[in-house]
């Protein structure tokens, strides 16, 4: 299923995770080298975003391990967070800052490899929204503006929840353009989307019942 | 992908970062800021009424009333501490983000205790005037109300980390704050009224000292267990 352009960078062996009296998912694997992308399908409620989490080192998992670089990320978040950016189906802005607030203070919580906001704002559009308050803006808007974080920084693995979600034509094809150039640029990326993302790069698919 | 060390100037930026943005939005959004206050002023300037204006009555129990004041006011602030963040995603973005989680937590109490203590402190003289202290106590107040409030505010981050997740949970968290905040308020209000009768009162003083770097320094890494523990 993989194409062996490198040693694999995360993977998940034997994952389970119960939530109430279900079993998500069971017996879980996956291998993510550099260049590679895991879509993780899967209809309402099959556990999407709790595969995300676990991933991401927030839920650990009833059973199994995760590892990033060969590190159990429940237990060495750090390497795996500084190398990591999570786009969650909520903003995880202040609706009260502007967005160029709301912007440097992303930048300022991230370590190293920040990038200059001024291209990351112009190669998304969002010049014309920088000095409004995140409040202001439509939920599409948002949503665009949101993706600002993914070129932030130079960071290895993005994690994104339903990237499509409240996006025009557009923005759907933006959002394609941006993972397609991360993943040709050496990144990593697992997206939970219910809808396909028009990939030129070849996508891993995962599917949840 | 560079370098994935530690460093501390990077470490102390993140923090100044997070406080840095949380002034931002007190500033946007005073109402926040003022609440704590004015329910500060308003129940420590009713007691004079509801008692006359007798001298040495007031004075016997103006420190208890103020820090009881200061105290329900902190509580009253203190479930805003996580949960605007919460609701929004951001905390789960400073969660995901390459700072240290108790870096996190310290700097979320930081902000709130420059939001809703320091300003407690600020007006605490003149409060004091209203129950006639003696000036020379009105520095013994200001001293341990600083302590006191630091001591609230670093506590208080850890009850507010583990009701995050809980509607309502904020009666829950008043009752797992004030067992650790009755100390505080012993210490605080009983070393004001020996100040207040010209009594030996800096053993209170070292103790509240003593009290608020315990917990300045252990609460971080406790907020950051419970935000992790709300987070699964």
């Amino acid at each position: 299923m993989r194409t062996d352009r490198d040693t694999p960078l995360l993977t998940g062996r034997n994952l389970l995770l119960i939530r109430g009296d279900r079993a998500l998912f069971s017996d879980l694997e996956f291998d993510l080298g550099r260049g590679e992308m895991l879509q993780i399908e899967g209809a309402n409620g099959s556990g999407k975003t709790s595969l995300l989490r676990v991933i991401a080192g927030l839920t650990p998992p009833q059973e199994g391990i995760v590892r990033w670089r060969d590190r159990d990320v429940s237990r060495k978040r750090q390497a795996l967070h500084d190398d990591m950016v999570w786009a969650g189906h909520r903003p995880g802005f202040k609706g009260d800052l502007t967005l160029a607030e709301n912007l440097r203070f992303e930048a300022g919580l991230r370590r190293h490899g920040v990038r200059p906001l001024n291209t990351t704002v112009k190669r998304l559009g969002l010049a014309s929204l920088m000095g409004l308050p995140f409040r202001v803006l439509s939920a599409g808007q948002q949503r665009r503006a949101t993706l600002a974080r993914l070129l932030l920084t130079d960071a290895a693995l993005w994690l994104l929840d339903e990237p499509l979600t409240n996006l025009d034509v557009v923005g759907q094809t933006l959002v394609a353009e941006l993972l397609d150039a991360h993943l040709a640029g050496g990144g990593l990326a697992v997206v939970a989307s219910h809808r396909d993302l028009d990939l030129s790069a070849a996508v891993n698919r995962l599917r949840l019942s | 992908m560079s370098n994935p060390r530690t460093d501390m100037p990077s470490m102390l930026s993140g923090l100044g970062a997070i406080v840095r943005r949380d002034l931002l939005l007190a500033w946007k959004r005073p109402g926040d800021v003022l609440t704590p206050l004015i329910f500060f002023i308003i129940v420590s300037s009713l007691f004079p009424f509801a008692l006359g204006p007798d001298a040495t009555q007031l004075r016997l129990i103006g420190p208890g009333v103020v820090w009881v004041a200061a105290l329900l006011a902190t509580l009253l602030s203190l479930n805003g501490l996580f949960l605007g963040d919460y609701e929004d995603g951001s905390l789960e973005q400073m969660l995901l983000s390459p700072q240290p989680l108790p870096l996190v937590a310290a700097a979320k109490a930081a902000a709130h205790w420059i939001v809703s203590g320091m300003p407690l402190i600020v007006v605490s003289p003149l409060v004091a005037v209203t129950y006639q202290l003696p000036s020379a106590t009105v520095t013994v107040m200001f001293v341990t109300l600083a302590l006191g409030t630091v001591s609230l505010s670093a506590l208080g981050s850890i009850g507010a980390a583990l009701t995050i997740g809980l509607h309502r949970g904020n009666a829950l968290l008043s009752l797992l704050v004030l067992p650790l905040a009755v100390p505080v308020l012993i210490f605080g209000a009983r070393t004001v009224s020996l100040a207040a009768a010209n009594d030996a009162f800096a053993a209170g003083v070292y103790f509240l000292g003593a009290y608020c770097m315990l917990a300045v320094t252990l609460a971080p890494f406790a907020a950051a267990a419970a935000l992790k523990i709300s987070h699964e």
